[in-house]
């Protein structure tokens, strides 16, 4: 069974998966390597990363040399299909015109959704996240421990190959020997960088990015991943067998037709269609999960987007993975007489507690930079950054703002785009010399951090508005708490304190928190909607992602998430997907479903 | 390793990678990349849109018809090549394309670049004049280099820029970031800025001891 077309679609599936991304790729890999019939429904285009991307074009080889386009935001090369800030036909709605409270939604419309263009940076939570009420007495506290999850992050670390290292530092766990790659090496700027401000206790460190450093070890690691599945084993091993490593070359944002870093197309879902047992179905948009008088999940609705047609196909069990928004998008949409307020929402949550990073960035001019020797710096983007450092004195009340972040930076001459050749006035023999002089002489830092959820930043369903096939849109409500606000602006300060260590020239930071921090939603973690608890009247899932209302529909994104910790969502997603799936496998075997 | 051996490695591990695991195709999908925008909609300015072909070579050119006439492309050639004079042995920038990028910019169909189209235009046109009233009625492109100087002198902003000549300074920060912008993206232009990257190889070989040395780490 593979990439199907609608006449193709079986009567009634074992799960209906919606979503081909992080959490989809994985439920569907989990499920289908364990012998269960799934259909996974993408609401955008197929998309093969193998024949589509663009490894070796050079910007003069792209229309305006690459440029940033409304339809292309993140300019021209860049994998998003049908995507960006706005999707076309299907718009979204602020509560607010107050520029602060504006929350900014990316959407990508392809077989592997956000997958394909995302910054493959893998980092886990750690102990800490999973507690952070206890630990603050802010937010709320997963209904599981990081010592409950690691075993799924050293499985996702092993399937997807991870590079970084162990640096055994506060709440930024290791992995047991065996999941990490090698790393690679920083480059001369990142070292200069890690020397002059060790004296601030400021650790660089390798990061951890979905990249082969290497090839996998397809002889090993496939039964460790299924032991006692052989078949699975033989399927997974042929698959890591054809993954190439890095070449260290072309940006991973365009996707990467050798397979060397993880997108679902070129990772999850090639094992999983060799199963046989997998149905993907392209250009098809569930908007509602449906469900029988027995008040279970019975399928889903979806628009046949070829054709404008609604269509149903069934299923035993569903699993939503359509990213944070959407997932909650479906189950507000799913209202009907025995679900008034929506699928799931008796508690009232569905919706609520939307969270993402903390944004801000600093740059500056480093004349130590400049006249580097000439040598290769492109590697792999980001090869090294700074976990958050200061615990001991957030938790002893001395910062000001209760949650860490951390903070990525990359130096080096890398490809020239739009606005190469900066230099002073002039032009000729001298002005060619100062670009040269200046090209790469810069620095530019960036914060992650984490936002504690609050009740001014939620969607809703639109009272009004609707998608091109009349579906209800998404309204956003958004607010920054004083902790992001202050959180953003001791970012600026660390980044110019360190633009300085290095000798480097740099404005004064921003003093007002609301000029630092970038707006909700632009850094592209957004997650929660459908909070995970153990109270069914305080959470929309159970700690297996069950809807506590209808425990055969499953949520496999970030919807469900607790908090979002200064560690990016994606690989947190990937683990807990996997454990949520073996567990569903469980309860399907068991008839509890 | 030697580059060959290191193609020949790429070569074969992505024909390996594409022939071992490329997604069964179904009928679904091929009618779906036929049915696709193809990114190339022909004289109008319709723009690139949110699903173009990206895995081909684009020239300015293919997507929308450039505008510039005969006059102010002579005027554009010549201006690039002042500004970023090629180093001995290379290419002049109006040999590589770059006044080609000027035209695609300003004749294309976004907020972002029309509105450099009057600026780009209407500066060329006054570079023109104002060589033919210092120069009797020459073009700029017919100047002689230091002739040529003499006006970009005056309008680049390296000394102090007269009042009567602030448009034109505009015009000339403007026109230098498009023509470095199109130069620096070239082959040639990675040569001549020091990036030498977008080049597959087995092992990310770091910083070399030169450049550790240039910043005092060993």
């Amino acid at each position: 069974m593979p990439v199907i077309s609608e006449k193709e679609l079986q009567p009634v599936y074992d799960v209906i998966v919606v979503g081909s991304g992080a959490g989809g790729g994985q439920t569907a890999y989990t499920l289908t390597m364990n012998g269960v019939k799934v259909l996974m429904l993408e609401a955008g285009r197929y998309y093969d990363p193998l024949t589509e991307t663009p490894m070796f074009q050079s910007r003069a080889q792209a229309p305006l040399r690459g440029m940033s386009t409304r339809e292309k935001p993140f300019g021209f090369h860049d994998a998003t299909v049908d995507g960006g800030w706005e999707v076309p036909g299907e718009p979204y709605t602020q509560a607010s015109d107050n520029p602060a409270q504006r929350f900014d939604w990316w959407r990508a419309r392809m077989l592997g959704g956000r997958t394909n263009h995302w910054g493959r940076i893998s980092l886990r939570n750690g102990p800490y996240d999973f507690k952070p009420r206890s630990r603050d007495g802010l937010g709320f506290d997963w209904p599981m421990t990081y010592e409950e999850v690691a075993p799924w992050y050293d499985k996702a670390e092993m399937l997807v190959g991870v590079y970084g290292s162990n640096e055994g530092l506060e709440n930024t766990p290791d992995s047991p020997e065996g999941c990490l790659l090698p790393p690679p090496k920083a480059r001369a700027g990142e070292l200069y960088v890690k020397k002059h401000v060790a004296k601030f206790g400021i650790p660089v460190i390798p990061i951890h990015r979905a990249i082969l450093s290497v090839r996998q070890d397809f002889e090993k690691l496939p039964s460790k991943l299924h032991p006692g599945n052989a078949r699975a084993q033989r399927i997974l091993a042929e698959s890591m067998k054809a993954r190439a490593a890095c070449f260290w070359a072309t940006d991973c944002g365009r996707g990467c037709s050798i397979r060397a870093n993880y997108q679902s197309t070129t990772v999850h879902l090639p094992p999983a269609l060799a199963t046989g047992n997998l149905d993907i179905l392209c250009d098809a948009h569930v908007h509602t999960v449906t469900v029988g008088k027995d008040g279970k999940a019975d399928g889903v609705t979806y628009i046949d987007k070829k054709t404008g047609k609604e269509r149903g196909v069934k299923g035993r069990a569903v699993v939503l993975a359509a990213s944070s928004g959407e997932t909650a998008r479906i189950l507000l949409n799913s209202r009907s007489a025995r679900h008034p307020a929506g699928l799931g929402n008796s508690s009232g949550l569905v919706g609520k507690y939307i969270m993402d990073t903390v944004g801000a960035k600093l740059g500056g001019s480093v004349p130590a930079f400049e006249n580097l020797p000439v040598h290769n710096e492109e590697g792999a983007g980001t090869h090294v950054y700074i976990p958050w450092w200061l615990y001991k004195e957030q938790h002893a009340g001395k910062l000001g703002f209760a949650r860490g972040y951390h903070i990525e930076f990359g130096t080096g001459r890398r490809m020239p785009g739009l606005g190469a050749g900066s230099a002073g006035p002039g032009y000729g023999k001298a002005y060619k010399e100062e670009v040269r002089l200046r090209y790469g002489a810069g620095i530019g830092f960036a914060g992650r951090g984490e936002m504690i959820p609050n009740e001014n930043s939620f969607c809703e369903l639109d009272p009004s508005v609707k998608d091109k096939w009349g579906i209800p849109v998404l309204r956003f409500h958004w607010k920054w708490s004083e902790h992001e606000l202050k959180q953003a602006v001791h970012m600026e300060q660390t980044f110019a304190m360190m633009i300085e260590a290095i000798g480097g020239k740099v404005r004064k930071p921003a003093t007002d928190g609301a000029k630092a921090i970038e707006p909700g939603g632009s850094i592209i973690h957004e997650v929660g909607g459908a909070i995970m608890g153990d109270d069914p009247r305080k959470s929309v899932t159970n700690r297996w992602h069950q809807l506590w209302d209808v425990p055969n529909v499953v949520l496999n994104d970030g919807s469900a998430f607790c908090s979002n910790a200064d560690k990016n969502p994606t690989l947190t997603i990937m683990a807990l997907a996997w454990r949520s799936s073996e567990h569903l496998i469980e309860e399907m075997r068991k008839g509890n479903l | 390793m030697d580059r060959r051996e290191v193609l020949r490695w790429i070569g074969g591990a992505a024909a390996a990678a594409a022939a071992a695991s490329r997604l069964p195709v179904g009928e679904a999908q091929t009618s779906a990349r036929i049915g696709r925008q193809t990114g190339a909609p022909g004289p109008g300015g319709a723009r690139i849109g949110s699903d173009p072909i990206l895995n081909k070579n684009y020239s300015p050119g293919d997507l929308w018809p450039l505008t510039l006439d005969a006059a102010r492309r002579r005027a554009a050639a010549a201006l690039c090549d002042l500004i970023l004079p090629p180093e001995p042995g290379d290419k002049r920038p109006s040999e590589l394309g770059v006044p080609d990028f000027i035209d695609e910019w300003i004749s294309s169909p976004y907020d972002e670049t029309s509105k450099d189209r009057p600026v780009i235009v209407d500066g060329l046109a006054w570079i023109d004049a104002e060589s033919g009233r210092r120069f009797g009625g020459k073009a700029f492109a017919d100047l002689a280099e230091a002739q040529q100087c003499a006006i970009a002198d005056d309008i680049c902003g390296k000394k102090s820029v007269k009042t009567e000549f602030k448009t034109a300074q505009r015009f000339f920060e403007r026109f230098r970031w498009l023509a470095a912008s199109g130069y620096y993206t070239t082959p040639q232009g990675w040569k001549d800025i020091g990036y030498v990257g977008n080049v597959p190889t087995i092992e990310f070989a770091g910083p070399t001891p030169e450049a550790l040395r240039h910043l005092g780490l060993i």
